[in-house]
């Protein structure tokens, strides 16, 4: 997921790069090949990559820490492994983009300084807090769901390593739409209280679900350029309808119902109509005024500041062992 | 305890309780760890923890057959009826101190589960068998971060002494046998010798030194735990106590 831009600036535009260079650049992109790491790039598209790319790698982290919240609060010992097990796998999901990432020429630590400084940007979705369970079932259904839209196309983007690292994560996260599905469904199915847990999930987070697809076209200034590298395949709008269109006979089928009275299905368009999305909310949280973001913020930034001394202890560890190995050689 | 469980159903919720108990605490990391590594490896840690508790919580309930499951058991116990370990339950403090919890009960584990591996009772044997591949792993880990811990830099070498300094008075547990493990033909005490030889093995290449003696701390297996053990479960066990009689 988490792929949109959201910094709502123009890309800075390549500076002085031969126009042949570029043109070759460009067939090629447009002919559907590879780009990778040691080719030739302009500049502003290697900009735009490291952004995104670690936009989602930062995404991946800071989206451990609202799923995280229940791992050791989850009903029943199946959950539980479950739970945990996708919460792992975002962290891994977040490793290997870094990774995709640093063939751009960026470092981690210089990724992870960008996110806890504030300068970089993640998915506006997880300012949002879990209230109770249901929300773990929601997060999968919907915002997993959301990412496996926004993502699906990204296994065929114009940079090798990123395309590569969709591939594997695009597997795992249709796994994880249908284990928070599946979450949704006993609940719905279960007590009285269960299901109105289950509704109230729905109620909260299906807006900011539809956020994640990013602004409306009209407002997202970079997706011709984008669309043109092919870092991006579909536009926001198109997206999001494809999202509504799958989701609201979803929630049906298991008796719940997406909170917004303008939703109706369009014959004529063969899709469902729905309400105008809260803009002023999404372009608020995208500054970080999320209703928890200073608490997603404080838990990454202690988790690092927390952990320096380990990472030191790896570090100097590494630099004894192998002074010692020298020596005795 | 009301009802005193059969003896074979009592060691399977010994084993049962050290998993669950230890795999919820790791659990507790996911998302904080210090690099994005070492959080992958502890929920490693803890999945095989939960897993190894479902299978031997399910075969106490099973051996006692009043038909309570594993999850029935996890939660809906209280803190008198659990079997843990005092280790286990120990809160996970800094990294070092997680890892040093982790270093010595995994090697006890790990004895532990070889020998059972050989039991005569062939349920024991067969979850140990498939688990021992598991924690022969954890000890490797734990025993890897003790040793660049111990001798890496001045801050996580002190930290390391701190850790094991905290966890070092519940190790004797670990051993002390009594007549329900006999009814498994357990003997946790013969296992004692080949720990301490890990231990120091492992703490020699730390350049660490053993922490003091400390009077052994017990209780656990009789359900006489630290205070630490009730905030944990009242945290686990909150959507079953909150939602009786509803299905997940």
């Amino acid at each position: 997921m988490y792929t949109t831009d959201m910094t709502g600036k123009k890309t800075a535009q390549p500076v002085a790069e031969d126009p042949a260079r570029v043109a070759a650049f460009e067939a090629r992109v447009a002919n559907d090949e590879f780009i990778e790491p040691k080719d030739w790039m302009p500049e502003a598209y290697r900009r735009t990559l490291i952004r995104q790319i670690s936009q989602h790698a930062h995404s991946e982290i800071v989206g451990m820490l609202p799923e995280g919240n229940w791992i050791t609060r989850a009903p029943n010992l199946r959950r539980k492994a479950i739970l945990l097990a996708k919460v792992q796998d975002e962290g891994g999901h977040g490793l290997y983009l870094y990774a995709a990432a640093e063939t751009l020429g960026v470092s981690r630590d210089e990724m992870t300084e960008a996110l806890l400084s504030g300068k970089a940007k993640y998915s506006t979705i997880f300012n949002y807090p879990t209230l109770t369970w249901a929300d773990i079932g929601a997060i999968g259904w919907l915002v997993d769901g959301a990412a496996i839209m926004n993502q699906v196309p990204l296994q065929r983007t114009s940079y090798g390593p990123y395309a590569r690292a969709m591939v594997r994560i695009c597997k795992e996260e249709s796994f994880h739409q249908r284990q928070g599905y599946e979450i949704m469904m006993h609940l719905a199915q279960g007590t009285p209280e269960q299901k109105r847990m289950a509704q109230d999930a729905l109620d909260r987070w299906w807006q900011p679900s539809l956020m994640m697809f990013g602004p409306p076209d009209d407002k997202s200034p970079n997706t011709e350029q984008s669309m043109r590298w092919r870092i991006k395949r579909e536009t926001n709008d198109e997206l999001r309808q494809k999202f509504v269109d799958i989701t609201v006979p979803q929630a049906e089928a298991i008796g719940l119902k997406a909170p917004d009275p303008a939703l109706k299905w369009n014959e004529a368009r063969g899709h469902y109509d729905f309400g105008e999305v809260d803009w002023d909310e999404f372009w608020a949280v995208v500054k970080g005024d999320g209703p928890v973001a200073k608490e997603r913020m404080q838990a990454r930034r202690k988790a690092w500041d927390d952990g320096a001394w380990v990472r030191e202890a790896a570090r100097v560890h590494a630099v004894k062992r192998a002074a010692a190995k020298l020596a005795a050689e | 305890m009301a009802d005193a469980p059969p003896p074979l159903a009592a060691c399977a919720l010994r084993l049962g309780d050290d998993a669950l108990i230890l795999g919820q605490r790791l659990s507790e990391w996911c998302g904080h760890a210090p690099a994005i590594e070492i959080d992958l490896s502890l929920a490693n840690v803890a999945l095989d923890q939960i897993g190894q508790a479902a299978h031997f919580l399910g075969l106490a309930g099973e051996i006692e057959g009043k038909g309570r499951d594993a999850d029935k058991l996890a939660f809906h116990r209280d803190v008198m009826d659990f079997a843990n370990c005092l280790l286990v339950e120990q809160p996970n403090g800094d990294f070092a101190q997680t890892v040093a919890r982790q270093f010595l009960f995994s090697h006890y584990q790990e004895l532990l589960y070889a020998a059972l591996a050989e039991s005569k009772d062939a349920r024991f044997a067969a979850i140990a068998a498939k688990a021992l591949k598991e924690v022969k792993y954890h000890a490797t880990l734990a025993s890897d971060w003790v040793v660049r811990l111990g001798d890496g830099a001045e801050e996580s070498r002190a930290r390391m002494i701190a850790g094991l300094d905290w966890m070092w008075r519940f190790a004797d547990e670990l051993f002390a046998a009594d007549e329900i493990d006999a009814a498994l033909g357990l003997d946790k005490a013969a296992l004692r010798s080949a720990w301490d030889a890990r231990i120091d093995a492992v703490l020699a290449d730390a350049t660490l030194e053993r922490p003091a003696a400390h009077r052994p701390v017990l209780g656990g297996r009789t359900g006489r735990h630290s205070e630490h053990l009730g905030h944990l479960l009242s945290e686990m066990q909150f959507l079953q106590r909150a939602y009786p009689g509803a299905a997940w």
